[in-house]
């Protein structure tokens, strides 16, 4: 048994979110350092506003100013923050109620130590430097001496020249994929320029390639089974549209391959042949890429096309 | 409401749960479970009339990746399947549904996660308030926390009886061969405080699988089957300052709609990750000290992603199928700090 491989895996995906008029506002409002909140149909306070008043589910659209200031209901200790954290130095996670407010946000507590953070203390906004109508233009809360109702600029109903419509939340996963079993030693396999299915011991099905598992039985496959190098295309489409980042002139083909002694056709490029030339029964073989991990495209062998009737099952 | 038929759990299985398997695709971790649970009723996979799973991509981190574990199923000649991108106790719920409507008598329901490859503290914050929350990345230690502190500062509990509830789901998960945490041990630093190492569960990878029947086919399949009277599931505001977080009002109300507080229960297999939401919820279920809560050893000892909360029903009806319990409470939660809570309520026969 072959080490299992493995290698990392970024997922980055950077959502443009539209903002419906509340969150519009309420983002907006940040980067104009003004806090507001939306009124309940029963006269609540919510902020972070909502469209839609989570108990009763009305529409809610009445906005209003609260203070920056603020209450702690309850909070955290962050000994060791983590990327994309508020603060790159250990704080407090906090839920603040701010004054004005009958519901609590939640963000970050710069405060030295544990002994400085207490449910019920004082805190107020601190405003990032450059705001973009985010809520990351509050750069964090931090301790605070005074009361409630010393509002800093003038009352404010929501009503911006210039809103923000919507967000671009950036997000990065940081993975180590590992491909399992069957698919390690397909891989391991590709690197010698062979290609290995595996058999399903109840159905005698050659899976190609192999990803531990017949669908049809349900059952593990393992007993190992080399196929090709030579095939059958049993199907296959025209691109016309460059892809991204990758260097094949259009129109090219790409095929369903049935390689010898498999049961399931596999993906490739056809290459070697003009593209309008290739047909349903065309024999092709592997024409393996510099660094010999896996078949760069496939081409014609000059042999006859294959009689219809040996892959019909393959489509 | 009466349910129109008896639908009981005839068979429960479930991996080793370990903290990486790099050596197993997700099919590869799952198929064994799946094998398992179904020759526990003699059952082939074409017998099995629907089929519904639980995961998530973002444990993966690749799209539709449960279409992958569906060859393990057997899923040819086609199957009426469906899935759920959350915990498998909701993929139960849903095949109740379908075994309720009479479209089937056998359902095969089965949940999966690998959190291994990812860092999980990270990989749950895409499941918050993408506007407000997410942006600061508050990692799903950080939010329990917060609820932690929330019932000390309300009384409701303090720091050493929080770490008496993780060394007693531990000591509890030694007789399950399961676990991956089985024995008490040092409370540890905090991680986020108040809450420590040992209020934390541990992260890993796992599966589990169970059969449902529906009436005389139940009797057919096991010897005694776990009777569902009830299940509910109930949501709360993804605001987490909208909520009490000393309470779960959605966890009492499913366990009312359920019928859980028509008899007491001797057996109460409670999906709680971290040890203070353990107190949150015997409250909301206002659970007395006869019952048995989480002799499995809890998500405290095993906390495989998308499997916990199936793993609960499935330790709640393994107990029944044994006789080691007459009525039993299984819980299942997703989402931070207790978001989502479904309740179900299981009894056997009397033996
Ligand atoms: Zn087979």
């Amino acid at each position: 048994m072959p080490e299992i491989l493995s290698a990392p895996l970024v997922v980055e995906f950077p959502f443009t979110r539209s903002l419906g008029p509340v969150q519009s506002a309420f983002l907006t409002g940040l980067r104009e350092r003004t806090v507001l909140g939306v009124r309940t149909t029963d006269g609540r306070t919510l902020v972070p506003p909502v469209e839609y008043d989570p108990v009763t589910a009305d529409e809610l659209r009445d906005l209003v100013q609260v203070d920056p200031t603020g209450t702690v209901t309850t909070w955290a200790w962050n000994p060791s923050p983590r990327r994309g954290q508020p603060l790159d130095r250990p704080f407090a996670w906090v839920l603040v109620r701010l004054d004005g407010a009958d519901t609590a946000l939640l963000h970050a507590l710069d405060a030295p130590d544990p002994e400085a953070v207490r449910t019920g203390m004082r805190v107020r906004v601190r405003w990032a430097a450059e705001r973009t109508g985010a809520i990351t233009d509050i750069a964090c809360f931090e301790p605070y001496e005074g009361g409630p109702g010393e509002r800093t600029g003038a009352p404010h109903g929501g009503v911006f020249t210039d809103p923000v419509t919507s967000i671009l939340a950036p997000a990065r996963l940081d993975y180590t994929y590992g491909p399992g079993r069957a698919q390690t030693r397909y891989l391991e396999a590709l690197a010698e320029r062979r290609t290995v299915g595996e058999r399903c011991p109840s159905c005698r099905k050659v899976y190609v390639p192999p990803r531990g598992a017949c669908p049809t039985c349900g059952v593990a496959t393992d007993e190992r089974v080399e196929v090709g190098p030579a095939g059958t295309v049993t199907t296959f489409c025209i691109v016309n549209i460059k892809a991204k980042n990758l260097d094949i002139e259009v129109p090219y083909v790409y095929a369903h391959i049935a390689l010898d002694g498999a049961d399931l056709a596999l993906h490739g490029r056809i290459g070697g042949i003009p593209y309008d030339q290739v047909r349903m029964g065309l024999r092709v073989e592997p024409v393996w890429s510099e660094d010999g991990r896996h078949p760069d495209h496939y081409r014609p062998t000059g042999e006859p096309d294959a009689d219809y009737d040996t892959y019909k099952e393959l489509i | 409401m009466d349910p129109a038929r008896d639908v009981a759990v005839v068979a429960f299985a479930q991996t080793d749960h370990r903290r990486r398997t790099d050596e197993l695709s997700e099919v590869e971790l799952l198929m064994p479970v799946l094998h398992e649970v179904l020759d526990r009723t003699g059952l082939r996979t074409g017998d099995i009339g629907f089929t519904c799973s639980g995961s998530s991509d973002y444990l993966a981190g690749r799209a539709f990746s449960f279409t992958m574990a569906l060859d393990g199923v057997g899923a040819w000649p086609p199957i009426a399947e469906s899935h759920v991108e959350t915990d498998g106790a909701w993929a139960l719920y849903e095949a109740w549904v379908k075994l309720l409507t009479g479209e089937a008598d056998t359902a095969l329901v089965y949940s999966y996660g690998k959190s291994s490859p990812g860092d999980l503290r990270s990989v749950l914050t895409r499941q918050l308030d993408p506007y407000y929350v997410a942006p600061l990345w508050p990692d799903s230690v950080a939010l329990a926390a917060l609820q932690a502190r929330a019932l000390i500062d309300a009384g409701d509990t303090d720091e050493p009886e929080l770490a008496r509830i993780a060394a007693r789901s531990r000591e509890s998960a030694r007789a399950n061969p399961h676990a991956q945490l089985p024995g008490a041990r040092d409370p540890g630093e905090y991680v986020v405080g108040p809450l420590r190492t040992g209020d934390c569960p541990p992260v890993g990878d796992g599966a589990a699988a169970v059969v449902l029947a529906a009436g005389d086919t139940a009797r057919r399949l096991c010897a005694r089957p776990a009777w569902i009277r009830g299940i509910d599931h109930r949501v709360e505001p993804h605001g987490l300052g909208v909520r009490d977080l000393t309470d779960s009002p959605s966890t009492r109300l499913a366990a009312e709609r359920a019928g859980a507080f028509e008899r007491p229960v001797d057996t109460a297999e409670l999906h709680a990750p971290f040890s203070s939401q353990e107190v949150v919820l015997r409250k909301a279920l206002k659970l007395g000290e006869a019952v048995r809560v989480n002799p499995s050893g809890g998500a405290l000892a095993a906390n495989p992603m998308m499997a916990a909360g199936l793993i609960r029903i499935g330790e709640a009806a393994a107990r029944i199928h044994r006789g080691e319990s007459d009525r039993a409470l299984a819980h299942a939660t997703s989402g931070p700090c207790l978001q989502q809570n479904l309740v179900a309520v299981l009894e056997g026969e009397p033996s």
